[in-house]
């Protein structure tokens, strides 16, 4: 809570204030605010994959609840897992689907294992820390929602996502906009509801609940199933945090999830520049025209000697 | 024009028409002095011109038809790729590339030495140009262009790096217009904002430096939100914006001597004697500074692989490419940098100059583009991306050289002194 009251208050502080003003006390907050850590009681949600059967319906859920529009192929065709798209990887979110459902075969594995896919929804997002114009908003109950009508459409923020989920809508040339999954926020999360992929799963594969209950259920899981599950919660730590989590029999690495990217949100990447701004922004000026007095010396040297 | 010069005409390079005992008109200024049915011809008989317009018969309407029907259409509409050669190249190559105009205002305004004074303007000049077009490539990518100003007054992003590279480009874009109304003015005949801008040019020189330090930096932070998409050697978290800034210092100077020599090759008609007279010394003065700049970036470079330890990744296809880099961009042009000044041969300089442009653009097209993504795949960008950044860049070279032709950066008014 305190280093959003902090950010709120820097925004208001700053209406009609000058950039290099700004700039400077943006930064200062921020390289010594910490880590954020995330909202006590937000909401999360834990997958079991091993559960998941592959049928789709949180798809097709997804795309009614957010008024998406049709996609190419119906929601039971089952060939969609079978497609590629550039560069031989699976199908990923896209301006017109907020999650998808993509098929691993895994050796030694009698079924193959099924992942949805869709924003994670960072306890510090990297999209919210990168955008210049405040679209994005990490609200209490968990979710990461985007605001349509401020984005200037500069993409920084599908550069930061490190797990590529914003998509941005490309076809359209007055109105193109981010396009990922804000977990039902307007019409669900807000009234304490599950997201409607979660309540669509026939196999009770996601389990909605507080992010912090979730990761207490997620160990007993694993600790009372030592010989199913790998003993990894995804998410859990993982760049400071998701609120989506994950639970797998096989390890992550071998379905599509990328276990490299350390526990530290990517903003702590961006501190020691933004820490450094304040101190340019300070020490420069004097600086620099010392240098200008040093230079120009010999030019003041021979005006004393004439007076 | 040059053969025009050499059967005796004089293009304007006075404030007075000679003989007719008043200023010249702006009309005339703008004409050079020629007849507009003169110009025309002159402009009809350059076969640049020609390579323009194919260009532009080519490019205007694919520009169109990125407005009409949407970046899908123009370019991939990458999810994964979300920036590609509007800002690959057109921010993060030409930004670096156009630094020369604060390394010149420190460099006259600030240490006071007068002797660069002859290519000062040029350096502006190329800094000014250099950033507006960057704004336009950034115009033709950006998703919503009309909301450009959204950052400074509708909505406040100010603790994300791109907040920081909105700003401080917008400012600096004033500052350096600022720099540049001496030439304007003198090209209109005005007095009074010459002698303003005088009087505040060492604050506006400090505010270039200030702003430069920090965008050009802050270009290369940009990437430390990206550290598991960015091939290891190309991303330093504790150095990124360091490297930026160090190398916009020789990547700056050297398009400066680059676009100095392309004048003295294809504008020498419009170049004064002092100007032509300096050049080789200036260029020599120059490639003592870039050599500074080339051995400091080579030394933090590789201290950037030491602080991350990433030595076995050289022995990589991907370390092959680095190495490729590093040499043909630093090593190269830092030796033939260095043998230029201690041999005094302005040739040499140049040479350099061309290989340290080259090594800037691929070190930015690297970070940006090629070694993005380098655990994904790798993706060639849509032939209307291309069609579209060689327009906006031709007009960029179109803009520069009609500057160049008009106002005193080149030459000096002639009488000036009246």
């Amino acid at each position: 809570m305190k280093s959003m009251n902090r950010r709120n208050f820097i925004k208001n502080g700053l209406a009609g204030g000058l950039a290099v003003a700004a700039t400077a006390k943006a930064t200062e907050s921020k390289a010594a605010g910490g880590t954020f850590g995330g909202y006590p009681d937000s909401m999360g949600v834990l997958v079991d994959m091993t559960k998941c059967i592959g049928c789709r319906t949180c798809e097709a859920a997804c795309n009614k609840e957010q008024g998406l529009a049709a996609p190419d192929k119906p929601f039971d065709d089952m060939s969609v897992f079978e497609e590629h798209r550039h560069g031989g990887l699976p199908r990923r979110t896209t301006e017109k689907a907020y999650t998808v459902v993509n098929k691993y075969e895994v050796e030694g594995r009698d079924h193959p294992l099924f992942r949805k896919f869709q924003c994670n929804h960072c306890q510090e997002p990297a999209c919210l820390t990168s955008c210049f114009v405040n679209a994005y908003t990490k609200t209490p109950e968990g979710a990461v929602i985007y605001d349509p009508k401020v984005c200037v459409g500069c993409r920084t923020c599908m550069i930061a996502c490190p797990f590529y989920v914003p998509a941005y809508s490309f076809s359209s040339a007055i109105n193109p906009v981010v396009v990922k999954c804000i977990m039902c926020y307007d019409t669900r999360l807000k009234f304490g509801r599950a997201p409607a992929c979660v309540e669509a799963c026939p196999n009770g594969v996601m389990t909605f609940g507080k992010r912090k209950d979730l990761v207490d259920k997620a160990h007993k899981t694993i600790q009372d199933n030592p010989e199913k599950y790998v003993s990894h919660v995804y998410g859990e730590k993982e760049v400071g945090g998701t609120s989506w989590m994950y639970l797998s029999d096989v390890p992550f690495e071998e379905v599509g999830f990328d276990t490299h990217l350390g526990n530290d949100p990517i903003i702590s990447y961006v501190k020691d520049f933004l820490g450094m701004v304040p101190m340019v922004l300070t020490i420069w000026p004097a600086l620099f025209t010392g240098f200008h007095l040093l230079a120009t010396r010999k030019d003041a040297n021979t005006d004393d000697t004439k007076s | 024009m040059q053969k025009i010069v050499d059967n005796g005409f004089k293009p304007v390079d006075t404030l007075e028409k000679p003989g007719a005992n008043r200023p010249w008109t702006i009309k005339e200024k703008v004409l050079l002095g020629l007849s507009p049915a003169e110009y025309v011809q002159q402009m009809v008989r350059n076969p640049f011109n020609w390579i323009l317009a194919v260009i532009y018969a080519v490019g205007v309407p694919v520009l169109l038809g990125r407005f009409y029907y949407g970046l899908g259409w123009a370019t991939h509409g990458s999810y994964d790729y979300p920036w590609g050669l509007f800002l690959g190249w057109g921010l993060f190559v030409m930004v670096p590339l156009s630094a020369s105009g604060f390394m010149m205002g420190t460099t006259v305004e600030l240490f006071g030495r007068k002797d660069f004074k002859p290519l000062e303007r040029l350096g502006l000049l190329n800094g000014l140009l250099g950033y507006f077009f960057a704004v336009l490539f950034l115009e033709v990518d950006l998703g919503q262009p009309w909301r450009l100003v959204y950052p400074m007054v509708v909505s406040l992003g100010p603790a994300a790096v791109l907040f920081l590279v909105a700003w401080h480009v917008a400012t600096y874009l004033s500052v350096q217009i600022a720099e540049l109304v001496p030439a304007f003015s003198e090209f209109m005949g005005w007095v009074k904002p010459k002698k303003m801008v005088k009087s505040m040019v060492l604050g506006l020189t400090v505010a270039g430096i200030i702003l430069s330090t920090l965008h050009q930096g802050a270009l290369g932070a940009l990437f430390t939100y990206a550290p598991g998409k960015l091939h290891p050697l190309w991303f330093s978290g504790a150095f990124q914006w360091i490297h930026f800034f160090c190398s916009s210092i020789f990547g700056g100077l050297s398009m400066l001597l680059v676009v100095s020599t392309l004048c003295k090759w294809f504008l020498k008609w419009r170049c004064d004697d002092t100007f032509l007279r300096s050049l080789d010394r200036i260029t020599v003065g120059i490639s003592k500074g870039c050599a500074l700049a080339l051995i400091t970036y080579l030394v933090i470079k590789i201290t950037a692989l030491a602080h991350d330890n990433e030595w076995s990744l050289l022995l990589t296809g991907w370390g092959q490419w680095y190495i490729f880099e590093m040499t043909v961009g630093v090593v190269m042009p830092l030796t033939f940098y260095a043998l230029s000044v201690r041999n005094n041969r302005p040739g040499m300089a140049r040479f350099a100059a061309f290989l340290a442009v080259f090594g800037i653009a691929l070190n930015r097209l690297n970070t940006a583009l090629i070694a993005y993504n380098w655990k994904l795949y790798p993706e060639i960008p849509h032939w209307r991306e291309f069609t579209i950044a060689i327009m906006v860049y031709a007009t960029y070279i179109v803009v520069y050289r009609g500057v160049l032709y008009r106002l005193p950066i080149l030459f000096g008014w002639k009488e000036d002194d009246k």
